[in-house]
């Protein structure tokens, strides 16, 4: 078990909670404290709207073990509004074709479980299509 | 810095090794290499090495490949650089002979993938993407590929699907006469075509196969080398450079920025081109990133590496040849021990020692291995010794 990694991440997998760069203003996903732009010391905390589009993606048949419960899945490089690009899975999919540039949200979902069935249950972000009104 | 030469290479056939352990693998490429070299002793062995604390249990490589094989005392140690791992272990062999710390040094790649069985195989190779961002997530070094490739031709809309079948392709054709190889037969373009599925758009000869394998390069000053009695290759070129570590935080993650940099560090380091060398052994982990290499390297502009794989130039007949053993696809893809592997190969060429496969008159050899998605790359370039 991994307790102390899970508790350390829970904001960037419940609210993607990243960072903004008091020098210049660029937002960063996942928080590094320092600017991977500018280079200066960025600590300011910025919470992410969750609202992006699909960059790229795949559909995995073989995936690791711990992740067959959601198998097979979409794998996606998602960039958000704000310029970051993050790695997630796509759910909510049904029968929806996926493609570059689709508009995708973020929800909260079981990712795996930790160890065996008695292992605590991991959850985080993955990305839907942005539903229609 | 002082001319350093290859005086000695010795590797073991890449496999499923089930009855062989890390000592045994190991033990069989050293004494291979050492008895290639006229049994030069040396002063320190580099380890390229990248899962053997996961899938072995096994950490302080150092200690145990010097104490099994005869070697107490020497310097050794494990060298840690994803799959480009014993290519890393090579360069800092390189260094420690060109820069006078020793005269002999020996590089070993070496990797127990088989140690681990059934659904666990694979969890040690995500130990070179980003954990908590990448990993965790539930992607795989392979999945990695597949978003790559699909960006590819969504970018590059011409792109012909087949021409990445190239690389399984010449590889497998390749292998055919390397009595190391995994696969030792080749594939016909339809199976190719037909192959299932795993990690969409890329299909099961996409992806090389894991084994394992151990590999192993003796480096020395020509003076010491002088009585070997075969060809001597020469190190003219070593670099490493380095992208960010998970996919996802790269501006341009077509670019393969580290392949481009450190290729073009070890050929200006050579003084020669690129287009000047007789063959390239590149890291086709997966179809696409040979195609990004050649990219990278500058044989092809941006979003025409393709191309290069429509026709005759990257075979054994061609004017560029790449993976003339088989590449990671056919040879198979033993992790940390490939860049050893890629490294040997190449001396085989030069040396004119390559059997059915021999590019005529070898003089000069690109050599690329990378970890995760070109995170890390090191290239070197080797070069005949006149004489």
């Amino acid at each position: 078990m991994e307790v102390p990694r899970h508790w350390r991440l829970k904001k960037q997998r419940y609210a993607l909670v990243g960072e903004v760069c008091p020098h210049c203003s660029s937002k960063i996903f996942p928080p590094r404290d320092v600017c991977p732009y500018c280079g200066g010391e960025a600590k300011t905390q910025f919470s992410f709207s969750g609202r992006g589009q699909v960059y790229s993606f795949t559909q995995m048949t073989n995936v690791p073990t711990g992740y067959e419960q959601s198998a097979p899945y979409t794998m996606a490089l998602v960039q958000l509004e704000e310029g970051p690009v993050v790695t997630a899975q796509l759910t909510d999919l049904g029968e929806q074709h996926v493609e570059i540039g689709m508009p995708v949200e973020m929800v909260t979902r079981k990712i795996r479980t930790d160890m065996d069935d008695r292992g605590i249950i991991i959850y985080g972000y993955k990305f839907r299509p942005v539903m229609q009104a | 810095m002082r001319e350093v030469v290859i005086a000695g290479i010795g590797q073991i056939p890449v496999g499923e090794h089930w009855d062989l352990s890390l000592r045994n693998i190991s033990a069989r490429a050293v004494q291979a290499a050492k008895k290639d070299s006229g049994w030069l002793i040396p002063e320190a062995v580099y380890i390229g090495n990248l899962i053997a604390s996961m899938a072995s249990h096994q950490a302080n490589l150092g200690a145990m490949v010097t104490d099994n094989t005869f070697m107490e005392g020497v310097e050794s140690y494990t060298v840690e650089a994803g799959e480009a791992s014993s290519a890393a272990a090579f360069r800092l062999a390189y260094l420690a002979v060109a820069s006078g710390w020793v005269d002999i040094a020996m590089a070993l790649g070496m990797e127990k993938y088989t140690d681990l069985a059934g659904d666990s195989m694979d969890e040690p190779t995500k130990l070179v993407m980003d954990y908590d961002y990448e990993s965790y997530i539930g992607q795989t070094l392979t999945s990695q590929a597949g978003l790559l490739m699909q960006r590819y031709l969504y970018e590059n809309p011409k792109a012909e699907r087949m021409a990445f079948g190239a690389f399984p392709l010449i590889g497998h054709n390749n292998a055919v006469n390397n009595p190391n190889a995994l696969f030792r037969k080749a594939i016909r373009p339809e199976v190719y075509a037909k192959a299932g599925m795993i990690s969409s758009p890329m299909n099961m000869f996409d992806i090389a196969p894991y084994g394992d394998g151990a590999a192993a390069l003796i480096l020395t000053t020509p003076e010491i080398a002088s009585k070997v009695d075969h060809p001597l290759v020469r190190v003219i070129g070593s670099d490493v450079a380095i992208d960010t570590l998970a996919l996802h935080d790269r501006p341009d993650p077509l670019a393969f920025r580290a392949a481009g940099v450190s290729l073009e560090n070890a050929c200006s380091q050579a003084g020669i081109l690129p287009s000047d060398v007789d063959l390239f052994e590149l890291h086709d982990a997966f179809s696409v990133y040979g195609v990004l290499s050649l990219e990278a390297a500058g044989f092809a502009p941006r979003g025409e590496g393709w191309k290069l794989g429509m026709g005759d130039k990257l075979t054994l007949k061609g004017d560029l040849p790449i993976n003339t053993m088989g590449g990671l696809k056919a040879r198979g893809y033993p992790l940390g021990a490939t860049g050893a592997y890629q490294l040997v190969e190449a001396v085989l060429q030069l040396r004119g020692e390559a059997g059915e496969n021999q590019i005529p008159d070898a003089r000069l050899a690109l050599v690329q291995s990378l970890g995760g998605p070109a995170s890390t790359a090191v290239t070197h370039v080797l070069e005949r010794m006149p004489g």
